[in-house]
């Protein structure tokens, strides 16, 4: 069988599957390199600028002996966890994000922006022609475009209940996304990848002298950094909620489907 | 980049967990080839955000509505040298900026010569590499003003400023390429929000370079060397935190 032939008849193409296990990694090595970056300054604010002395919405604290995360006025005391940890050696760490959180584990800023852009730029090229492909082989059309029925009410409150009763698929259509799943499918890859991308941009100042619109629809550098790293909570929320499904649907056969491609129903050789 | 997309390496990656892959990071993190690859993503921004612009585009400029109540500083708040200690009780009278190397007519301009020269005065954003950003008003020198008064020859490709303070006991230098050299925003500021600057943010002489992250806006100006290369200046990576902490040379993003 030749390999087109073979693509027609699995659940997952081959390039869909590349790019779902690149955008796995590049999620882990953004998140976490991320997170190093964050430790520079851990406060978020709203507008144009904000430093020490201007008030941050979001701010991890720390002490010799606290560890705290503010949201508004809200404080969490996380020692132990978050701002005040003890590291491998037993040594006692005050900054924001623990070492197994970032990567690299100890505290570089140029580093960890060097792992940070390096896989910016493989998710951002990878996304960009999953896009264009997309267009062309009618993926998104096929598999991800909304019907006139998937908005009935009736239809999504009707797959609601079925992931509230666990059931995902009906038996006979595993590769067709229910409603939900389309829902964060293309909320994700339309919506929050493309603002990763962009709120990155609108905090460079290159970026800000060649597209100065850019950090303007986001509302300020400072508002666009908080985007991106609220943004990054909703990736996680979003990969969390993938794995419990997939954990919930046969973590086996739903893991080897997205490595092999795997089989579509009534293809002969099933 | 094959290495990491193989089948095995991904099943190899996920058993070893996250321990593992920790411990990978970090080896890879101090291997310099390794770190070699990865900093080619800053030569791709490089030239990516070079080419989108027209090479002359302004960073955004604000209003006096938009200022920081208080302009943050950062790295070293004062070079607490005797030289410097002295300059500073005569309010920096004495200081003087000199424009050496790959001159035509190398020389030396008193603050009070800097002061009688044609002024450019700009509200930007200061964008700091650990995340924050403050908002201030610089006025200064154009500097391409003083490149042509010394006349820059042919040869030089960057200019190099050296500083007053010593950081972790290293003097602080920083440099930047002659497209940014003649950017009609890069001045030698010596008034920050309509006062002299102060002592923590650069006093009385610093660089503004708008598009670029705020390492590069070396404080306590006294020396602007012409140079080809950057290979014989410091540990030849172009400037004080590229030196010392590795950070990127094109502080662009």
């Amino acid at each position: 069988m030749t390999r087109a032939a073979k693509n027609k008849l699995t659940r997952h193409r081959l390039t869909t599957r590349l790019w779902h296990w690149i955008n796995a990694l590049c999620l882990l090595v953004l998140v976490m390199s991320g997170l190093t970056i964050f430790n520079a300054h851990p406060r978020l604010y709203w507008g144009e600028y904000g430093a020490n002395d201007d008030y941050a919405w979001a701010a991890v604290g720390s002490s010799e002996t606290l560890g705290y995360v503010r949201l508004g006025e809200t404080k969490i005391e996380t020692t132990g966890f978050i701002g005040n940890w003890r590291d491998s050696n037993g040594n006692i760490q005050t900054w924001a994000f623990p070492g197994w959180a970032t990567i690299p584990s100890y505290y570089s800023l140029a580093e960890g922006r060097r792992w940070h852009f390096f896989f910016a730029w493989i998710f951002s090229v990878g996304l960009g022609f999953f896009m264009i492909r997309s267009l062309f082989d009618r993926h998104v059309q096929k598999d991800l475009h909304l019907t006139r029925s998937d908005w009935r009410p009736s239809h999504i409150w009707r797959d609601i209940k079925n992931h509230t009763r666990l059931r995902f698929h009906e038996a006979d259509a595993v590769n067709i996304y229910n409603i939900l799943q389309k829902f964060s499918y293309i909320g994700v890859i339309f919506i929050i990848l493309p603002l990763m991308i962009f709120t990155g941009l609108a905090m460079s100042p290159a970026m800000d002298a060649n597209w100065p619109w850019l950090t303007d629809i986001f509302g300020g550098r400072q508002s666009a950094r908080s985007i991106h790293f609220l943004g990054m909570f909703l990736l996680i929320l979003f990969f969390i909620v993938h794995m419990v499904t997939l954990l919930l649907a046969g973590p086996f056969r739903q893991t080897w489907a997205m490595i092999t491609g795997g089989k579509r129903k009534g293809s002969g050789d099933a | 980049m094959h290495k990491f997309l193989t089948r095995r390496s991904l099943i190899t990656s996920a058993a070893l967990g996250a321990g593992g892959l920790l411990s990978g990071c970090d080896a890879l993190s101090r291997s310099s080839g390794f770190q070699n690859i990865l900093a080619s993503a800053e030569d791709a921004n490089f030239l990516v955000q070079r080419a989108l612009g027209d090479r002359m585009e302004l960073a955004s400029e604000y209003s006096v509505a938009d200022l920081s109540p208080k302009f943050r500083a950062n790295g070293t708040r004062d070079p607490g040298t005797p030289v410097y200690a002295e300059s500073a009780a005569q309010g920096f009278a004495d200081w003087q900026l000199r424009l050496t190397g790959l001159f035509a007519k190398p020389q030396s301009f008193s603050m009070s010569a800097l002061l009688s020269m044609p002024q450019r005065t700009q509200i930007t954003r200061h964008d700091c590499v650990e995340g924050w950003s403050a908002i201030g008003q610089w006025t200064g020198v154009p500097l391409k003003l003083l490149l042509d008064l010394a006349q820059l020859q042919d040869k030089a490709k960057f200019l190099v400023f050296h500083c007053a303070d010593l950081l972790g006991g290293r003097p602080y230098y920083e440099s930047i390429d002659l497209l940014d050299a003649f950017h009609p925003q890069t001045i030698m500021a010596h008034r920050l929000n309509d006062e002299a600057v102060p002592i923590e943010n650069g006093a009385p002489l610093r660089l503004r370079v708008e598009r670029q992250l705020g390492y590069k806006h070396a404080k306590y100006v006294t020396e602007i060397e012409a140079v080809s290369t950057l290979d014989n200046i410091g540990s030849g990576k172009g400037g004080y935190w590229e030196d010392v902490a590795n950070y990127e040379w094109y502080a662009g993003i």
